[in-house]
């Protein structure tokens, strides 16, 4: 078994021991768990982020496996299980809290209340703005990165990440929903997913910066 | 004028909602900031757009 020490070492060589430590201090949680939260979530563990809260009421599904970080071994499971499962395969050290709920305008206040960065990783329009009004409104001190726009395929280019306010981040093209594109596929998910995941890095580590 | 999402709009003492409205937005699928503070959504009626605002509206497409 591979220690503790050994990760970190392995991580500070590729990051320098001070932006290590200050990954595995940070705290963030995942808000869905499909195919831009289980992206985003093992984007963040690789990295060394050190404590991660997994919420989803969703358990795996055949037709999530076109895009989302699962496999055929874990068809029925819980999404927070699951993920959990294949994140402390890489990094047995996370601290990993998940919930397996939805989020609802009711119980979202508690679930997030010690969550500093919060990703909304969400596929329904009205979730998505649920959640987003909620933490604004609330919590506006946290910082929040959400998506929209990442249906369909190509168009790499037009999958960006714009600032909202100085602690609202916005990902994907802002267009192309699963409503008018019809797919969902692995590529694009990807590419908005690794948006979201580098901002939240980027975050943790400068802060928000104006412009 | 107000400017929303990078626009000069002229709006005319509207309320966010009757400008939302008259856009064909979908209320319920949508997070609007004034001037870099969140709306709450139960004050759609009640804000009314001024001259120098800016509004920021995202309207969530669905896909995740």
């Amino acid at each position: 078994m591979v220690s503790e020490k050994e990760i970190d070492d392995a991580l500070a060589l590729r990051h320098t021991r001070q932006v290590q430590e200050k990954l595995k201090k940070a705290k963030a949680a995942v808000c869905g768990l499909g195919g831009l939260g289980s992206h985003i979530a093992g984007a963040l563990a690789r990295c060394g982020v050190g404590s991660l809260h997994l919420i989803d009421d969703d358990r795996v599904d055949l037709s999530n496996l076109n895009r989302q970080q699962y496999t055929l071994a874990q068809l029925g499971m819980p999404k927070p299980e699951a993920l959990k499962e294949w994140l402390l395969s890489f990094n047995p050290y996370l601290k990993i809290c998940t919930d397996c709920v939805r989020m609802t305008e009711e119980n979202t206040g508690e679930l997030l209340k010690d969550d500093p960065y919060i990703c909304e990783a969400f596929d329904q329009p009205e979730t998505k703005a649920m959640l987003t009004n909620y933490v604004l409104e609330h919590f506006p001190e946290r910082y929040l990165v959400g998506a929209s726009g990442m249906a369909g395929f190509g168009e790499s280019n037009r999958i960006h990440t714009r600032r909202i306010t100085s602690h609202y981040y916005l990902c994907g093209d802002e267009i192309s929903g699963i409503e008018t594109c019809g797919s969902l596929m692995a590529p694009r998910v990807m590419l908005c997913a690794a948006h979201q995941a580098n901002k939240m890095i980027e975050l943790i580590l400068q802060g928000g910066r104006e412009s | 004028m107000v400017k929303i999402n990078g626009k000069e709009t002229k709006t005319q003492g509207m309320s966010l909602l009757q400008y939302l409205v008259q856009e064909g937005y979908h209320t319920e699928r949508l997070a609007v900031e004034c001037n870099e503070e969140i709306v709450p959504r139960s004050r759609y009626a009640e804000k009314i757009l001024r001259d120098g605002d800016v509004l920021e509206i995202v309207s969530f497409v669905g896909g995740g």
